[in-house]
């Protein structure tokens, strides 16, 4: 499945995925950001935008040029979009002696995720361990998750707050998608593309492209070489054993003492799941809901247990993320929970670098 | 995630704050719970609490519940002839049958009592399968002893040691007075071949699991029932980690080979 | 009849006592019988003496003004009284048979002046006191959690 192809524009694609009947997610601009909707065109994505990430700190800028992909990260998670902050469960309906309870049917539009980074895309086969898994399969997730085109993007301008090469999930996207777009913007302004599956095949055979030579193929690799080289943050695997070894840490209380435990973290992150649910009447009280809300371990009442939250202090709330997140996830899934995508870095409100904490936690010095 | 609805056939007032609920299928039954296992019980437009399984015979699942929270204020409510929904059977069981030939060492306190019973009447009605058995009761006071009358039954049999204790009484009660580990002495298991099964508040639970262990029972084959906050019972909602452990899914049962280092760490 | 050293000898508490140290303690005490219901020792009392129980069943208790409230229950194996073994020597709280109870008494002066001319022995029966009381106090401490109540873990 090693065909490819250049190609001048992006519209071709977004026009093909368009004309399946498919909702077309992709970056865009708004409020300041890069985040997500659902695009018409690719004249609506980022072109000539990059922006300036660091611990709590993200500024847009403009690069001059019309790169479309000089950006590292959206502001938010693809997430959402399988995963969404409010779902419903159950609606039941009470009448004379009987309850009727309705399964709710997830209703799914055809979607296509139009340049989602490697780091990203690693994400989503996290959250497929969880939600996925055949013994407990969410049906909502699954439903979406089934027919989901994906459009990969290489990264060759990581932020500040990167790291996936630390978690080996890039910046280049290598396995789980349909297309992945590679730009080339150094000499002309090309995107070579190239298919992950039987149906980016037969997509890619409707664009008006020619085949890939090898030295466009080398460009592509040095765009990932480049990237690798440029990652902002890293984030070692035997600090992270030893951070896991250590629950009484004095640097724990350390933390705890900057962090807010806002939620930001939970919240932009591609990968946290946890969430709680609210079951809710109308006036009448005879129709009943219950829905799924996003929630948060930063929460004082996530661990409420009859008399009070088993994790009262922020220290034990940021432990239980922390360890949760790089150490049990692999006991409980097979793989680390994070994908190195810097996120919780960048929109924390204090600046607060997981990287940093787990080398202090191992006994390193910080960055 | 759809609750199926049982309706209650059978309601009884054990304590001020507890109730006992006989709930049978209206239309589709759930799967026979085996000990051990818990339902999340849903009152209508109030939502779930997770309930360990005190009971199950052809269909129909006994459950005791405590008014601790609204959900549970509400299933107390409910009345012969109400419906209540019904998801499970969740969670890791007792796994009984484990200690087939071996001595059987039950430990409850308070509450833990209802989820520890059905281990008790497994026990009972395949009696020839096991040695030496003991059932140790503690509560917190003489009024607040759950299922006294099939307890007292229980005790009245001469193939099982049944001891119970109370934290405070005045002087109506003549039965003992202390921590339900002090009556682990009084019984006649051989600890290189008893399996306990421990049930209760955590730090009853912590201290029940040492004594039975100090005494020269393999930490594996001591096991406890944890609970935790819970939404989902199916791993997804997050809320019932401990470490590395989804309460709903790598318990409630959990052996305290296991626990013990968790449990070493606050807050965990 | 058994003898008293043989008797204690039978009691978990001087488990693992030479014989001689046995004949020692064993000539303080003389052997008691309780009814059911009868008051074993009151609280202010001279803490002159300690029980070895042997058989029955004795409530610990304190009075209030709702009557008396019961903290601990001891039985068979267990040692009634500790005070006698620290000025002021009088008891702390009552204690009361529950069932028909069979002890031995052992006198505490006798016993203090036999620790005192024999320093050996006193370490030895303060080595067992002191795990006694370490016992009551975390059994005590796990009581007063009250665990079961419901608003407890």
């Amino acid at each position: 499945m090693a065909r490819d192809a250049i190609i001048d524009g992006l519209d071709g694609i977004v026009q093909a995925l368009r004309a399946e009947g498919r909702a077309v997610i992709g970056p865009v601009v708004r409020d300041g950001v890069i985040t997500h909707d659902e695009i018409a065109s690719a004249d609506e994505l980022p072109t000539g935008w990059t922006e300036e990430q660091d611990g709590g700190t993200y500024r847009l800028e403009r690069t001059g040029t019309d790169e479309v992909f000089a950006w590292a990260t959206p502001s938010t998670s693809w997430k959402r979009y399988l995963y969404p902050p409010r779902t419903l469960l159950v609606r039941a309906r009470r009448s004379a002696g009987a309850i009727d309870v309705e399964p709710p049917a997830p209703a799914t539009r055809p979607t296509a995720f139009f340049g989602i980074r490697s780091c990203d895309l690693a994400a989503l086969g996290v959250l497929d361990n969880v939600f996925l898994d055949p013994g407990a399969t969410d049906p909502t997730y699954a439903a979406r998750r089934a027919d989901l085109f994906i459009v990969a993007v290489a990264c060759g301008n990581p932020g500040n707050t990167c790291f996936c090469a630390s978690m080996d999930t890039g910046p280049s996207p290598r396995t789980g998608y349909d297309l992945a777009i590679t730009e080339l913007a150094d000499g002309g302004h090309e995107f070579l593309v190239s298919a992950g599956s039987e149906r980016g095949e037969a997509l890619l055979d409707t664009l008006a492209g020619r085949t890939a030579t090898a030295i466009e193929h080398e460009r592509v690799a040095a765009v990932a070489d480049r990237a690798t080289a440029a990652m902002g943050r890293e984030l070692r695997a035997d600090d992270v054993a030893c951070a896991g070894e250590a629950p009484t840490h004095s640097r724990w209380d350390d933390v705890a003492a900057r962090c807010l435990a806002c939620a930001n973290c939970t919240m932009v992150c591609p990968t946290c799941f946890c969430s709680t649910t609210e079951d809710t009447t109308d006036l009448s009280g005879d129709t009943a809901e219950r829905w799924r809300v996003w929630d948060s371990c930063f929460t004082l009442g996530f661990s409420h247990l009859h008399g009070g939250a088993v994790r009262t202090t922020t220290a034990s709330r940021y432990r239980q993320w922390l360890l949760h997140k790089l150490v049990t996830w692999h006991d409980q899934f097979g793989t680390s929970g994070c994908v190195g995508c810097g996120r919780c870095i960048t929109w924390c409100p204090v600046g607060i670098d997981l990287t940093a904490e787990v080398a202090a936690l191992a006994g390193g010095s910080e960055r | 995630m759809t609750p199926t609805m049982y309706r209650v056939v059978e309601r009884r007032e054990e304590l001020d704050d507890t109730v006992t609920l006989a709930l049978a299928p209206v239309e589709h039954r759930l799967a026979d719970p085996v000990p051990g296992q818990f339902n999340m019980l849903w009152a209508f437009g109030v939502g779930e609490a997770p309930i360990s399984v005190a009971g199950s015979d052809d269909g129909s699942i006994t459950h005791t519940i405590r008014r601790v929270g609204a959900v549970t204020t509400a299933l107390c409510a409910r009345g012969v002839g109400d419906l209540v929904g019904l998801r499970g059977p969740f969670g890791t069981p007792w796994d009984v049958s484990s200690a087939h030939g071996r001595d059987v060492l039950v430990i409850a306190g308070g509450l833990g009592i209802a989820p520890v019973r059905p281990i008790v009447t497994d026990v009972l009605a395949n009696r020839d399968r096991f040695g030496a058995v003991a059932l140790l009761f503690g509560a917190r006071s003489p009024d607040q002893l759950l299922y006294a009358g099939e307890i007292a039954e229980w005790r009245s049999r001469f193939d099982l040691d049944v001891e119970v204790t109370v934290d405070t009484a005045d002087r109506s009660w003549r039965g003992d007075v202390g921590t339900v580990t002090k009556l682990i002495d009084r019984v006649r298991v051989d600890p290189g071949r008893t399996t306990a099964f421990v049930c209760g508040p955590e730090v009853m639970m912590r201290f029940a699991a040492m004594a039975v262990v100090d005494r020269g029972v393999d930490s594996k084959r001591v096991r406890l029932s944890l609970e935790r906050n819970m939404h989902c019972a199916i791993g997804h909602c997050g809320h019932c980690q401990l470490g590395p452990l989804f309460v709903c899914e790598d318990g409630p049962v959990v052996t305290w080979r296991e626990l013990e280092p968790l449990m070493a760490v606050r807050a965990r | 009849m058994k003898s008293i050293p043989d008797l204690l000898d039978e009691h978990p508490f001087f488990a693992d006592l030479d014989a001689a140290t046995r004949e020692l303690i064993a000539g303080c005490g003389i052997n008691v019988h309780v009814g059911s219901d009868e008051m074993i020792l009151t609280a202010n009392e001279a803490a002159d003496r300690f029980y070895v129980v042997r058989r029955g069943k004795v409530a610990v208790e304190i009075d209030s003004p709702h009557g008396s409230i019961v903290l601990e229950t001891l039985g068979a194996g267990d040692i009634l009284g500790v005070s006698w073994m620290l000025p002021p020597y009088r008891w702390t709280f009552d204690a009361r048979a529950i069932d028909d109870t069979s002890a031995i008494s052992i006198d505490a002066a006798c016993l203090r002046a036999k620790c005192d001319d024999d320093p050996a022995l006193g370490y030895e029966l303060f080595k067992r006191f002191a795990g006694l009381v370490h016992n009551r106090l975390q059994a005590t401490r796990l009581q007063l959690l009250d665990v079961y109540g419901s608003d407890a873990g």
